[in-house]
């Protein structure tokens, strides 16, 4: 008995030590198919080629099946996705890769925060697909957001984020509100401010525990979306402490965040979602691509009671581009899927499964949204409301520091305004100060 | 010649590695019998004996000079230039530029203070109760090994997969400590948003994962000290809270001394817990970088910001604060010993 158990023993230990062994040689393995893509096909005689696309979050061309279709019109290759969920993780090691000139996948996928310094700093790095494509396909601002000065074109549109306004028509209808589509779309029509109007009547007889909008930064962010004029002008020079853009947008955000019609929520935190769930804000500015999201977290509660209405403005929230490194072993192969990738054709399809919108214009006549989203959203008509904003959305100027910048507006200057009672003086030097700080001042 | 023979049969035998082999199985060498070839042998030998070991702590300290060392170095080095994320190929010579930068940098300063008073929120709390937790579970009790088990779970569990939870937990609206608090009368806190509220919801969750693991090297300490210690204190008439002051508080001196240098570089390192219970932009932590540690000043100038060279001049700071809580370790260690 005591020998079995002192064998037993032993045996744990070796089954212990052995599976530490493999999963860490499991690791190395996997460490290095991750780090060099190309050892895992290389056109190695048996004429399979394996290429590798490197996205953030949901892209969506999993889950429409584009790759499994790819696959099929060409038995020769085959495709691997490597998502990163998060972009702040995936965009540095993008970046240092590039650097190296090893370890890209064969396509990498570029978010709109993100495009202006791969354009000014990394354009030697990606094919120019200009010489590939028609880019007439493409809406032009979409085009101009991923072109270098001397023409080159680092990447091809994917998906954009036209707002709209996501509403919950039970509570607007407690509140006195009408319900209607068009006629809240007219009251609300061409000014942020007056959507924050709204707000104020809505909270006159809001239901107990609601508010008007999940948070001032969402409608910061989507006004500034909205405007021609961001943090930078168009000879890169930084001018966001001029710009009419920002100051307006900031103006409207100190509305919201200083008269109580928001549910004072971060946006993509546990607790956004939670505000989903318990119908805990009326309204929300909503990208295409939000659609999806709000569906998924408001749940079966939120069925038939959500709508859609266009938004005050025209605005743009995200989107992305994928671009081909120069690093990729099989270049030729791998222009190919992004130009096919990124056919009006296949945007379509992504647009029916995952909701987000085209930027290929060509497409917007035969968009068909997911049945049950269409249902779930009262038959709103969705393309129509999507397709009208995504033509009249304006050339934005992008800069290098775009993402942070805006983080440190939304993230410290109008959260201490909504969160910690600031006021807006205050919020604005703080949010200052933190610039200077991204900006190495 | 012999001497030569004996280590002939030594080494082939430890070649085979096979203990029970005969002398004579090295007969094969011998037939060939060369001078030369014994020579080759025996110095093989000597090789071995002189060489091995150092192959064999090799594999340590090749990984430990691949991963840690050269970036060390590299780190200095960036801490000197100042280099971009998106430019890493032009790095300019700006000498101490970076160091003077983060001392002139309300930021820095900032992240110092979160780091120091949330170590202090974390470090202080948690060793006591894992103290007073050890001293329970040396008693005799049923099922112990159950409640050691238990005591390890939160150390199990993944940093990302506690602060998740901590974080709807400590939600401002309808998270469920405001909860309880409005029971006890209290009006909703924004744990997120207050400066000692965010300290407070940072640390709780370091000290629900620590707590345990600390427990278990205090109780192995407790159990290796000598029963009659206790017999006789208790002869003596000492109670037990008594005997756990003058007999095991003394005794484990040694080991609260290693889990306060533990915990303090632990602290010092703090990362996981407030980036994510920072939700989206984390690294800030908070809007008014109200627990932003240095760890997150650090991720957020290199990786967030972009800027390598302060964010590594900030690395090298940080190495060095944990030098000199090293220094004041050795020091407190010596006094300690010649005290005894």
């Amino acid at each position: 008995m005591r020998t079995n158990f002192r064998r037993s023993r032993r045996m744990m230990a070796l089954a212990a030590v052995a599976a530490l062994t493999t999963s860490l040689l499991a690791g190395c393995a996997k460490d290095a198919k991750d780090g060099s893509s190309d050892d895992a096909g290389g056109g190695n005689g048996k004429g399979k080629i394996t290429l590798t696309v490197g996205t953030y979050g949901v892209f969506g061309y999993k889950q429409a099946g584009l790759y499994d279709e790819y696959m099929k019109l060409h038995p020769d290759i085959n495709i691997k996705e490597n998502v990163t969920t998060r972009t702040d993780v995936y965009w540095p090691k993008v970046l240092t890769r590039l650097q190296a000139g090893s370890g890209t996948d064969d396509i990498q996928a570029i978010e709109i925060g993100n495009i202006t310094e791969a354009v000014q700093t990394q354009a030697d790095k990606f094919v120019d697909m200009s010489k590939y494509v028609d880019k007439s396909q493409w809406l032009d601002w979409k085009n101009a957001q991923a072109t270098t000065k001397d023409g080159k074109l680092i990447g091809l549109g994917t998906d954009i984020g036209p707002m709209a306004i996501c509403y919950r028509k039970d509570l607007l209808q407690k509140a006195g509100l009408p319900t209607d589509r068009d006629k809240l779309a007219q009251m609300w029509k061409g000014d942020w401010a007056k959507y924050v109007d709204v707000g104020k009547q809505y909270m006159k007889k809001a239901p107990k525990g609601t508010k008007f909008v999940d948070s001032a930064a969402s409608v910061y962010n989507a006004a500034l979306g909205g405007g021609a004029d961001r943090y930078y002008d168009k000879d890169g020079n930084v001018i966001w402490d001029k710009s009419q853009g920002v100051k307006k947008s900031w103006d409207v955000a100190m509305t919201v965040a200083t008269s109580d019609m928001s549910a004072k929520l971060k946006q993509f935190d546990p607790t956004w979602d939670q505000g989903y769930a318990n119908a805990s804000f009326a309204t929300v500015a909503c990208p295409a691509w939000m659609i999806g999201y709000i569906e998924q977290k408001s749940g079966d509660s939120g069925k038939g009671n959500w709508d859609v209405a266009a938004a005050p403005t025209a605005s743009n929230w995200g989107g992305s581009w994928i671009g081909v490194p120069n690093a990729g072993k099989h270049q030729k192969e791998a222009i190919a899927l992004a130009k096919w990738l990124t056919d009006p054709a296949q945007q379509e399809k992504v647009f029916s499964k995952q909701a987000s919108f085209p930027s290929t214009p060509s497409a917007y006549p035969n968009l068909k949204p997911a049945a049950d989203t269409t249902a779930y959203f009262s038959n709103a008509p969705l393309t129509q409301i999507f397709s009208d904003s995504a033509k009249t959305i304006p050339t934005q100027i992008f800069g290098i520091k775009d993402q942070p910048m805006t983080t440190a507006i939304t993230d410290v200057g109008i959260l201490q305004v909504e969160q910690k009672g600031k006021t807006p003086a205050e919020g604005w030097n703080a949010a200052a100060k933190e610039i200077k700080d991204v900006l190495g001042q | 010649m012999t001497s030569s023979n004996e280590a002939l049969a030594h080494s082939a035998s430890s070649a085979e590695a096979a203990p029970g082999t005969p002398p004579g199985a090295a007969r094969g060498a011998h037939g060939r019998g060369g001078p030369a070839a014994d020579s080759w042998r025996s110095r093989l030998y000597r090789w071995d004996m002189k060489g091995s070991p150092y192959a064999f702590v090799a594999p340590f300290f090749i990984l430990f000079g691949a991963f840690t060392l050269v970036p060390l170095l590299y780190t200095a080095w960036y801490s000197l230039h100042n280099v971009q994320l998106s430019s890493l190929d032009h790095q300019t010579w700006t000498g101490l530029d970076n160091y003077r930068n983060l001392l002139s940098s309300d930021f820095f300063w900032n992240a110092l203070k979160n780091t120091f008073t949330i170590g202090v929120l974390s470090t202080v709390p948690q060793l006591l109760a894992a103290l007073g937790l050890a001293h329970l579970l040396n008693y005799r009790l049923r099922g112990s090994t159950v409640w050691r088990v238990v005591m390890l779970t939160p150390y199990a569990t993944s940093v990302a997969a506690a602060t998740l939870v901590f974080t709807l937990l400590y939600s401002w609206d309808g998270g469920m400590i405001n909860w309880l608090l409005h029971f006890a009368g209290v009006g909703p806190v924004n744990w997120r948003e207050s400066d000692w509220g965010s300290q407070f919801a940072v640390s709780s969750i370091v000290v629900w994962r620590w707590t345990g693991y600390n427990a278990l090297i205090y109780l192995a300490a407790m159990q290796a000290i000598p029963a009659d210690l206790y017999e006789s204190a208790a002869i003596d008439g000492a109670n037990r809270w008594q005997q756990f002051r003058h007999v095991t508080v003394p005794q484990l001196r040694p080991t609260i001394l290693f889990t306060v240098v533990v915990s303090t570089i632990g602290a010092t390192q703090l990362f996981g817990e407030p980036l994510l219970f920072g939700g989206v932009s984390g690294s800030k932590g908070g809007s008014e970088h109200q627990y932003q540690t240095l760890g997150l000043y650090m991720y957020d100038q290199g990786w967030i910001v972009g800027n390598l060279g302060k964010a590594s001049a900030i690395a090298w700071s940080m190495f060095l604060i944990l030098l000199i809580i090293a220094a004041v370790n050795l020091l407190l260690t010596r006094r300690l010993r010649k005290s005894q």
